[in-house]
């Protein structure tokens, strides 16, 4: 790993303006994906702006069916959260399943949102669930956070300050471990909402992304068995040593149907 | 360079060290306290974990400055003097360890798992133990070495 100067601000505002005075900074929130991507040195930030130290940005509340979560709440606080387990169990249970304990421990939802990995667990729920993500800007609708491969539609020095999620009627998340990382070979969110079924599936394709013909399917016969009537296109699913296209195809409509199943 | 102070084993320290170092070589090069080790560097190992304001994380995937005024356990700190930590004890006694190297990682995960949940039954050991690898593949004696340790201490 290359050097840098840290930098630990008190308040968003400070974030943001370190950041504006360094040459090429980069936030730093739990630090699980950013060091291991700088000791490889595939990034080398002149600065790092640590949020850790910026109380506004932690904690959990819950008001007219949303849940708000602060972006450095980790994934443990999320999984062991009774209000989240209360309004969305589905989410608490997302949460208590990414990575390891130690990750969870450390991991933010505001650094998974912001890195956008193709197999993150986080971009599924906020699709499913239609959250809406605020930043010290503006406020992003989920639908067009997601931009493409690692990209968001966050700007350079744009800050997650928390993300809202309306609780749903019910929903379920399934995903397919890939055993050695956890990260999802295969997720899919369902979650009927007052907006009709939404499906998101993360894993499959570059970026995750909602599912519109399972919609389709699920909003006219919620059931498993309307799963199979879908077809799912494999020309953009991801190939790996893990998994060719045609199997990650008919793991979205596998986990598809036990989300259903899970849905009740 | 930064200077870090944070308390380990209830003992307050201080270095003053580079902002790249991660908590771990802070603790082993710096504090002097080579206990924990390095198995990866990659976040996969564990072998690395230590306890930060009570909770279990990787130290080579945090950063020493990140820890800065925390209270930090690692190994070291867990036996009273002469006296084995009930965890550490129960390791010994059930052959929770061959070659020893991932041992001081999976204690700590182990301690931190006892701390925060009761009634721990092997499934749940096993997928909290996720993080921890043993390279001499000795799981079936580390998850009853924690079942045992978790019951002396009182879950
Ligand atoms: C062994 C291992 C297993 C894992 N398994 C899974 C898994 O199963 N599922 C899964 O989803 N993830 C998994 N992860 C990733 C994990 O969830 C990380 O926590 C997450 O990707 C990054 O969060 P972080 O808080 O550590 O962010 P960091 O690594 O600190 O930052 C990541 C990026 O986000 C930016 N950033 C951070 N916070 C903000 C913010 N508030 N506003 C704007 N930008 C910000 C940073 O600048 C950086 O570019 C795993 C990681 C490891 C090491
Ligand atoms: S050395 Fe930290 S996880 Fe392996
Ligand atoms: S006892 Fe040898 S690595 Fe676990």
């Amino acid at each position: 790993m290359y050097g840098f100067d840290y930098h630990r601000p008190g308040s968003v505002a400070d974030a943001t303006s370190a950041l504006g005075g360094a040459d090429d900074g980069k936030y730093l929130a739990g630090g699980q994906t950013l060091l291991a991507t700088m000791k490889q040195r595939l990034a080398a930030p002149s600065d790092l702006v640590d949020l850790g130290g910026i109380a506004d940005l932690k904690g959990i509340s819950v008001s007219g069916g949303t849940v708000t979560i602060g972006a450095t709440t980790t994934h443990a606080e999320v999984a062991a959260s009774a209000d989240v387990q209360g309004a969305i169990p589905s989410l608490a249970a997302l949460a208590g399943d990414i990575g390891d304990r130690q990750v969870r421990n450390a991991g933010t939802i505001g650094g998974s949102l912001a890195n956008n990995d193709p197999a993150a667990d986080y971009p599924a729920a906020i699709l499913a669930l239609g959250a809406t993500v605020t930043t010290n800007k503006r406020e992003i609708a989920a639908d067009d956070f997601i931009k493409g491969l690692f990209e968001t539609a966050l700007e350079e020095d744009e800050i997650i300050t928390s993300v809202s999620f309306p609780a749903p009627t019910s929903g379920a998340y399934m995903k397919f471990k890939q055993p050695a990382s956890r990260f999802a070979l295969v997720g899919v969110y369902v979650a009927k909402t007052a907006d009709g079924v939404r499906v998101a599936v993360t894993g499959a394709t570059s970026h995750a992304h909602r599912g519109p013909r399972l919609e389709a399917a699920l909003n006219e016969n919620f059931s498993a068995s309307a799963v199979d009537g879908v077809e799912i296109p494999v020309d953009h699913m991801n190939v790996d040593i893990h998994a060719g296209a045609e199997y990650r195809a008919n793991l979205v409509k596998v986990m598809a149907k036990r989300a259903v199943e899970a849905c009740g | 360079m930064p200077t870090v102070s944070m308390t380990v084993n209830g003992k307050a320290v201080s270095a003053d060290v580079e902002a790249r170092t991660l908590l771990v070589h802070y603790i082993r090069d710096h504090i002097g306290l080579t206990g924990t080790h390095v198995g990866c560097d990659t976040s996969q190992c564990g072998a690395c974990v230590v306890h930060v304001n009570g909770k279990s994380v990787k130290s080579c995937s945090t950063l020493a400055v990140q820890a800065e005024g925390a209270d930090v356990a690692t190994i070291e700190g867990l036996a009273n003097g002469e006296e084995l930590h009930p965890m550490q004890a129960a390791f010994k006694e059930n052959h929770g360890l061959q070659c020893g190297f991932c041992t001081p990682g999976m204690v700590m995960s182990a301690v931190d798992l006892a701390n925060n949940m009761k009634n721990l039954d092997e499934a749940t050991i096993r997928e909290q133990l996720d993080g921890n690898i043993c390279r001499c593949t000795g799981y079936h004696n580390i998850v009853k070495s924690i079942k045992d340790g978790a019951e002396r201490m009182g879950g």
